[in-house]
This record gives C-alpha cells, structure tokens and sequence, in this order.
C-alpha cells in the first residue's frame, strides 16, 4: 500500500465568473520514502494541489470529488479534529514564502516548541532537545543560540531552514514543499536541495516537492508528474519523463530551456500560451498549441498507461 | 576600439543613519564612530562593446541591480565614472534616457495599472518630442508589432494581460525612446518557462533588428550563458571574474564562479553528488575584510583575509579578482 | 542529452518571436474606472443612498424653482402666517405650508430646500477645495520625500492634533459671519486629513517599479506626481472626501447652531434647526425637527455612499 494514493482528484473554484476546475481528475501514488516531483507553469494546479492535500483550500475552492488516502486512511472524509492531527504531525508543508509559516513576533524556538508540544506531550528539557536537534539537522550552527532568534533576525535562506525544520521535527511521514527553494539565492538553494536530499535519505520521509523548474527536480525525485491546465499530463520515473518525455507539452517545455548547445540560435518555444482556466478549450486543453493535434483532440484524452509511464494525449510522441 | 558603454571604478555608497545619541556625541566631540558607509557597488571597471550582450551575474546583495541603475540613469553614482559612446554621463540627466534605457523584473509592477497601454508605451516619445500626438496611436502600433502583440492591444488596460505579454508591453516602452543600449534587470526571471524562451527570442530579435547593445543582469545561469557574449561575475559589489561565455562556463577560475556553476540546477549535466559551498551570503552592512569571499572559500589563504584581491588578467580575455589565481600565475 | 526532436521543431521556423495569437478572445477593453463603477451598481445599499442623494442634490439645485415661496424675500413673508402647523393654509389660500411655517412666516418647505442648497453646497464645496490643498501636499510629501515631507508632515500633525470644532469656533469668531468666511474655515480644519491621507498611499506608490520606469523615461516631477501617482490613490481619496464631505456638512451645522458663521439671511439646515429649538418645547416640533430630518438624511446618503464605495474600492478586490 502506497503512502499517499491520490486518485481522480477535482477541485474546483466557484467564482463570480463561473466554475474553475483547478484540478482536473488528478491521480498519482507516492511510496513511502520517495521523492515525487510535480512540475508545471503558473495555472498549471501545482500549488492548488498542494492546498488540497492538506485541506487548506479557502473558499470559494473545493475538493469536488476524487480521493485522498494517506496510509490507506481517506483524508476527504478527515474530521477538523483529525486534520488537526496530522498536520504538522504525519504530514507537514513547507511553503514558498517562510514567513507563511513563521510568526514574525514569536522566537523561532517557541516556534518549533509548540510543533512538538501540540502533538505529543514531553518535558520541557525534551521539547529544547528536539528543536536543537532539528535545526542542526537543517544545518543552522549553534542552534541553542539561534532559538531565541526571531524570524526578521534571519536572512531568507535560514527562515527557510527554520521552516524546514517546523515541518521535519515531528518525523513526519510526508512532507509536502510548495517551491520552497524559487525566492532563494543559487547557492543556498543548492544548500538546501542537498540537506533535503540527506533528510529525505537517513529518515525515510517521503516528499512532495512542487516547482516550475524542471532542472531542479531532475536530480531530487524519482517520479515526476508533469500538469497542465489542472490535469497530470504526463509522468513516470524522473529520468525517463525528462529523457523521453511522451507528451509534446513536456517535450515543449524541456526544449524551451536555454543552454549553451542553442548558444546564437533562436530558443524553442511554445507558440500560444497557456489557455485561463475559465475558458478551456474543449478536449485535450494543449491541443490549440500542439503541432501534432487533430480532430480526435477535441475530446479530453483519458490516461494512457505504459508500464512505469502514464500520459494523456492521442499522438504521444514515439519512443525512441 | 572605444566601447559604447564604459564605467571606471564606479562605486555607491548609502550612509547608514546614526541614532541620535551617536549624532549628539559626534556634534560635542565627545566621541562616537562616523557615520558607516555600505558599499553596494566597490569600484567597478567595465565595458560594453557596442552589439555585445554582457551578462552580468551574481546572487542578493552583490550590487548588480545598483549597477544597472546607475548606468540607465535611475541612480547617482557615489563616485567613479560613466561614459557613454565617449560622452561622459555620470551624472544623469535626460539625455541618458534617451539612450540607455531599463527593462525590469515584475511585469505585474512596471506597468501603470490605471494607464491604457498606448499611454503607457508612447507617453515619453510624445513628451520628448520624438513623435506627436497626431503620430502616437501609429507609432504605439508599431511599438507594439514590434513585440509580437497586436496593436488592438493598445486601447486595453495591465491587467487585462498575462505576465508574458506585459513584459513585452515593457519592451515595447523601452523602445519608444528608441535607445541604443538596454539594461535588463532579471527581465525574464518572473517569466515561465515557456514565455521566457519567448521573450528571450524577442530579445535577440531586436538585437538584430534595432542594432541594440544589452546588459543582461541575471541570477539564472542557464540563461546568461545562452544569451551573453562576455559574463561579469559579482560578490558583493565588487567584479569578481569577467571573460567571454564560453571561458567562463567551461574555465572558472574564481572559486566563487565555480560553486555557482557547481550549485546551479542544469538539465543537460548529471551533477555528481556534490557538496554544495557552505556558509550564507554576507551582508554589505558588515563585509568580511580582505577577499569578502574569504569565508565560504574552499582554498581560503592567509593573505585572502587581509588583502582584496585585485581583478586582473589571467589568461588573454580572461579577468579574475582572487589571489589563489594569481599567485598561481 | 534531450535534443529537440524534429517533431515540434519545425513549428517555430517561421513564427515571429511567439506572436501572440490571443488577440480573439481578448475581452473589450475594460478602464478600472468602468469596473468600479459596474461593481458599485451591484450593491443595493450603495444605489439607494446614491440615488437618494441625487435626489437630493437636484431638489437643492432646483431651489428656487421649485419652492413655493422664497422665504428670504420679504415680500412673500407676513408674521401673521407664523407658527402655522404642517398642512395649513397660508392666508391669501394660494399655497399649502406642507411643513408649517416658523416664527416669522417662513414655509418651512421652501427654507429647507434653500438650506439644503446652503448646506450642501459648503459641505461640497469646503470638502473638494480642502482636497486640492490636501492631496498638492501629499503628494509633494510623498514624491519627495526627506526634509519636504517631514516639515509639510509635521505642519500636518499640528494641524490634526487641534480639535476642529475649536479651531473653526476661534476662525469664525475672528473672522465673522460670511459664507466664504465660512468656506475658509472649514477648508482650513479640512485639508489635513486629506494631506494625510494623500500622503500615506502615494508613499506606497511611489516605491513602484512603475513609477521607477517612468522615472526612467525622463519624465518631469509635476507629471509623475499628478498624472502617475495620483490616479493610483484615487480608491482611498474618494471615500475620505464623502466622509469629510459630511463631516463638513455637519460642523458646519454645528457652528451655525452656536450661532456663529453663517448670516440669518443665508441660513443652512443648521441654522434653521438652531433657529427652531426655541419653538420645540412649545409643541411647534415642525420648526426644528424637519430641518433636523433633512440634515440627518443628507448626511446619512453621503456616509452610505461613502462606506459602499469603500467597499467596492478595496484593493483585495482589484485584479
């Protein structure tokens, strides 16, 4: 049984101006100490899948339908009480701004302090204890110093760390970081994609890890799931979604990035742009901007399955 | 050969505001330090040659953004120089935005919401004096074809537009002023991936098209090394390495050029398991002393920590600012 | 290495650098000045209190058609018509006194629609000549920021820190009675606030990239303060003006209750309440209370109108 088993998951937005699909029959699987990337452009429904993971949607957006089993447990069915337990607990988020999840007028440490206090109860000494140990294991120096830090006293590298630690204190199972690394410098990026791949490694901790930056999934994940216009376009084993990808948006998307080999040429590029979600085109939603589009493109591809591979489209491209 | 754009030594400083108490007690004599002055930008050296895109890189806190100001006239230089095309324009004035002209980062920011587009591309042309207001609705068409929009777009408001269009809205006013060197600062880092690879073609397009010299300010690696000639690296205000793309990418030679394009995300390379460099960027208010890199460097010598390294000529073309480098020489 | 596959190379031989091809369902084009008002029309309340006070607005402008008598013409006044109840019959039986008359004579119909055209038109008018005076300051403030703005600032901080009803009570006494003297004294204790007000959202603005850009592009002070800062601290502007538009209104009624400001022969709503409390406790309510309803439904529409824009004008709103 798989950690996390979303399947056909819809969410929806029920604006003014009508109904927004954000999410359009979503499914993928995580395993237990595995790292799946999930890749897309703005609009996509990358972050909206992250809310929707851990019941954070605001109105007016809703889970419509689909499942969510965590551990074999269906999380649509989660009363507040239970959702209470497992975030921050079994399951934890790391966002993109830190200062999301940090109090600015709180010290760091009582920050961490009440993760633990909130979900088990430990002494005083213990609860010093684990803060310590998890801001070492983000590669804060002198944590017992740094606790009583608040978080405008850091730069945005060590929030991030900070934030990493809130969420990896509790050892949870999952642990779901929404472009936690996009507002930050190269090399602490750098920094922090190397102590998540540690993490992820010596404590078993399966990760979610959303990005718009293809490049940066390549070496964290094993699986990649690639969205557009709110559906799972593609996915399948990082290494072969990126080295043959199946789908002409993914196939699109990795010739569009600049690199020294397209040095004095024009770039690839996507002709179009991606449709607003309230005004989708009917069928396969790529299928306005894609060369290898026909008539059958009119009608929403349903998932196609090739062993380890998953993709929607009608003229996938070949294998090789 | 002159080149078209040249600055020398060109430094900004912010005076750091005492409290009142340290004010008090510097007007009585009483003691207390002088005011701290901030080196944004230390005494840069550098040149554009006309057509050239030099890409300038570096990460929060090395200057290039005050460096790019600077030349496109938003911001006074503390002290160096700036000439232009032989002309000396350090201290700005109209006539240096005649020439040099910015594109900036957030296209959700740089347009005017509550200004229709055409105002927002032609109303500098008009005042100037470079197209009439009879002219302007043809001239903002142009503009705009340009750019790759439709010129019907001209009678529509910002936020009727995506990211990707708006920077080329931006584009498009830059141009008005017909300029013949650009700074862009991160112009298409808040772009997606598929819009980048646009704007970027739009980019070279009009290099050609309008004979345009750029200087690119960007943190993405990837994308200065497909679109820059020559690459200047920063730290912390100062120009740690400066050489031709392909040196610079394939030779590094200062340490810190190394870790970025060691730490740098790459799709085409299987990046080893690498130790990332360790240690946080340093604050301009409080740089280390001696080579500001000096901390997080791997081959960190006595002599870093005391003296700055001077930029200079390793290997024909090739500068770099390190004293590992040059003691090696 | 991924290398572009012949498939969907081809497609972008010939295109121009991502042309846009989204130019069909691109919607009209929609001024935030057209969206504001589309969204106020959608609030009931909001109509209501605007449609009133139009209607309002025009019953003042139409004054002196409309009003069966003009109460401040000596001719059509005799003392012998004075006190009569609401719906009596003036002497001669051409008109019906809809609301009484009052010590002198005077339709109250008729001196309520003359003092709502006094009333309103202070109020407007102290309300938008404070608004010029105010929003030059601000934005001078916040444009340039340093020096400047701290002594127009700290000139503005005095200003608030006085009680209005104070400062306009020692501005009238010195000044006398007079509707410009008025006008003066209520633009004085007025333009603070908006200097203020003004100040504080052009700050925000002015830190822009936009407003950078244009900077850039050579434009000179006076246009990047009026023409690119301003328009973007409308929202805020526009709701303290019909605020301050009925703060003024009703000091002004307050200083012509204590008597001060406005002559007896150009009485504002104010004053006719004032003129009319005498007569309350002898069961002649017509002389103070209508006035007083007129005043508290003036000043009721314009708050309303008010609160109703702010809502529709909060920035959370906007895309």
């Amino acid at each position: 049984m798989a950690l996390l088993e979303v399947d056909r998951l819809v969410t929806e937005f029920h604006t003014g101006a009508g109904v927004v699909r954000a999410l359009d029959n979503v499914s993928f699987t995580l395993e237990r100490g595995k790292v799946l990337g999930i890749v897309g452009e703005s609009g996509s429904g990358k972050s909206v899948t992250a809310f929707s993971l851990m019941n954070l949607l605001e109105a007016p957006g809703r889970i419509a339908s689909g499942s969510i089993r965590f551990k074999g447990e269906e999380l649509g069915a989660a009363s507040p009480t239970r959702w209470s337990q497992l975030r921050g607990d079994r399951i934890a988020m790391v966002f993109q701004d830190p200062m999301m999840s940090l109090n600015p007028v709180m010290r760091i440490g009582a920050q961490l302090a009440e993760t633990v206090a909130i979900h088990a109860r430990a002494s005083r000494a213990q609860i010093d204890e684990q803060v310590c140990s998890a801001l070492r294991r983000v590669g804060i120096a002198a944590p017992a110093e740094r606790m009583r830090a608040y978080p405008h006293e850091l730069s945005g590298g060590m929030r991030q760390r900070v934030a990493i630690a809130n969420a990896i204190i509790n050892a949870p199972d999952l642990i779901i970081a929404d472009e936690p690394t996009t507002a930050l410098d190269v090399t602490i990026q750098g920094q922090i994609l190397y102590e998540m791949k540690q993490l992820v490694r010596s404590s078993g901790t399966a990760l979610l890890w959303i990005t718009h930056d293809i490049s940066l999934v390549k070496d964290l994940a094993d699986h990649l799931c690639v969205m557009y216009a709110g559906r799972v376009i593609e996915q399948g084993p990082v290494d072969q979604v990126i080295g043959q990808p199946r789908h002409p948006y993914t196939r699109g998307l990795i010739d569009s990035l600049p690199h020294a080999a397209s040095r004095g040429k024009r770039l690839y590029s996507i002709p179009g742009a991606t449709p607003p979600l309230l005004a989708l085109p009917p069928g396969c939603a790529f299928a306005p901007r894609c060369s290898r589009a026909s008539a059958a493109c009119s009608v929403t591809p349903q998932v196609t399955v090739a062993g380890a591979r998953e993709f929607r489209c009608f003229h996938p491209l070949d294998r090789p | 050969m002159t080149a078209m754009l040249s600055t020398n030594k060109l430094t900004k400083t912010f005076s750091l505001k005492q409290g009142t108490l340290a004010r008090a007690a510097a007007a009585l004599g009483v003691g207390g330090d002088a005011p701290r002055q901030v080196f944004a930008v230390n005494q840069v050296s550098l040149d554009v040659d006309q057509g050239e895109v030099l890409g300038l890189v570096g990460e929060s806190g090395c200057g290039k953004s005050t460096v790019g100001r600077m030349i496109a006239g938003l911001l006074p230089a503390s002290a160096g120089s700036l000439a232009f095309q032989g002309e000396d324009i350090t201290r700005p004035s109209v006539a240096t935005h005649l020439k040099i002209q910015m594109v900036f980062q957030n296209p959700y920011a740089s347009l005017n919401p509550r200004h229709r587009i055409d105002q927002a591309v032609t109303e500098a042309a008009q005042y100037h004096g470079l197209v009439s207001k009879s002219e302007a609705p043809a001239y903002a068409a142009q503009l705009l074809r340009q750019v790759g929009l439709d010129p019907s777009y001209a009678t529509r408001y910002p936020h009727q537009f995506s990211g990707g269009q708006r920077q080329r809205i931006a584009i498009a006013r830059a141009l008005s002023l017909k300029p013949r060197f650009v700074v862009c600062d991160e112009a298409v880092s808040a772009l997606d991936v598929s819009v980048q690879a646009q704007v970027l073609n739009l980019f070279m397009d009009l290099r050609e098209s309008q004979g345009l010299t750029y200087l690119f300010i960007s943190h993405n690696l990837a994308v200065v090394e497909y679109i820059a000639d020559r690459v200047a690296i920063m730290y912390l205000g100062r120009v740690v390495e400066l050489a031709d793309t392909r040196s610079i990418f394939s030779r590094p030679q200062h340490p810190y050029t190394q870790a970025l394009i060691a730490d740098a995300p790459r799709l085409d390379t299987k990046v080893a398991e690498h130790r990332p460099i360790q240690g946080e960027l340093p604050s301009p208010l409080d740089p280390p002393r001696g080579c500001a890199f000096h901390p997080r460097c791997p081959h960190a010598m006595e002599r870093c920590r005391s003296e700055v390294p001077a930029l200079q000529q390793g290997a024909p073309g090739h500068w770099s600012a390190c004293h590992l480098v040059h003691a090696a020489a | 290495m991924p290398q572009p596959s012949p498939n969907t190379m081809d497609m972008n031989a010939t295109a121009v650098s991502g042309t846009d091809s989204a130019t069909a369902t691109l919607p009209p084009p929609e001024s935030p000045w057209r969206l504001t008002a589309r969204r106020f029309g959608r609030r009931l309340p909001g109509v209501i209190a605007a449609a009133f006070l139009m209607l309002l607005v025009l019953l003042a402008l139409a004054a002196p058609l409309i009003a069966p008598q003009d109460p401040y013409d000596l001719a059509q006044v005799t003392i012998v018509e004075n006190e009569r109840a609401p719906g009596a019959l003036s002497d001669d039986g051409r008109t019906t006194f809809l609301l009484g008359t009052d010590g002198a004579g005077r339709d109250m119909a008729s001196a309520i629609l003359y003092g709502l055209r006094i009333s309103l038109g202070i109020g407007v008018a102290s309300a938008l000549v404070a608004l010029a005076v105010g929003t030059v300051v601000g934005l001078t403030a916040a444009y340039f920021g340093g020096k400047v703005d701290a002594v127009l600032m700290r000139i503005v901080d005095v200003q608030l820190s006085l009680p209005t009803i104070l400062v306009a009570l020692v501005l009238l006494a010195v000044l006398g009675q007079g509707v410009d003297k008025t006008l003066l004294a209520l633009v004085l204790v007025q333009w603070a606030t908006f200097a203020r007000n003004v100040r504080g959202s052009a700050m925000v603005e002015r830190n822009k990239e936009y407003i950078e850009a244009a900077m850039g592009q050579g434009l000179p002070a006076h246009r990047l303060m009026l023409r690119h800062m301003l328009p973007n601290c409308m929202a805020p502007l526009v709701v303290t003006t019909t605020n301050q538009m009925a703060n003024a209104i009703t000091l002004e009624a307050t200083m012509s209750f204590l008597g001060i400001g406005l002559p007896q022969t150009e009485p504002s709503l104010g004053l006719l309440i004032s003129n009319g409390f005498d007569y309350v406790l002898s069961h002649q309510y017509w002389i103070s209370v209508f006035p007083g309803l007129a005043l508290v439904l003036l000043v009721v529409s314009i708050s309303v109108v008010g609160d109703q824009l702010r809502v529709v004008l909060n920035p959370k709103l906007d895309t």
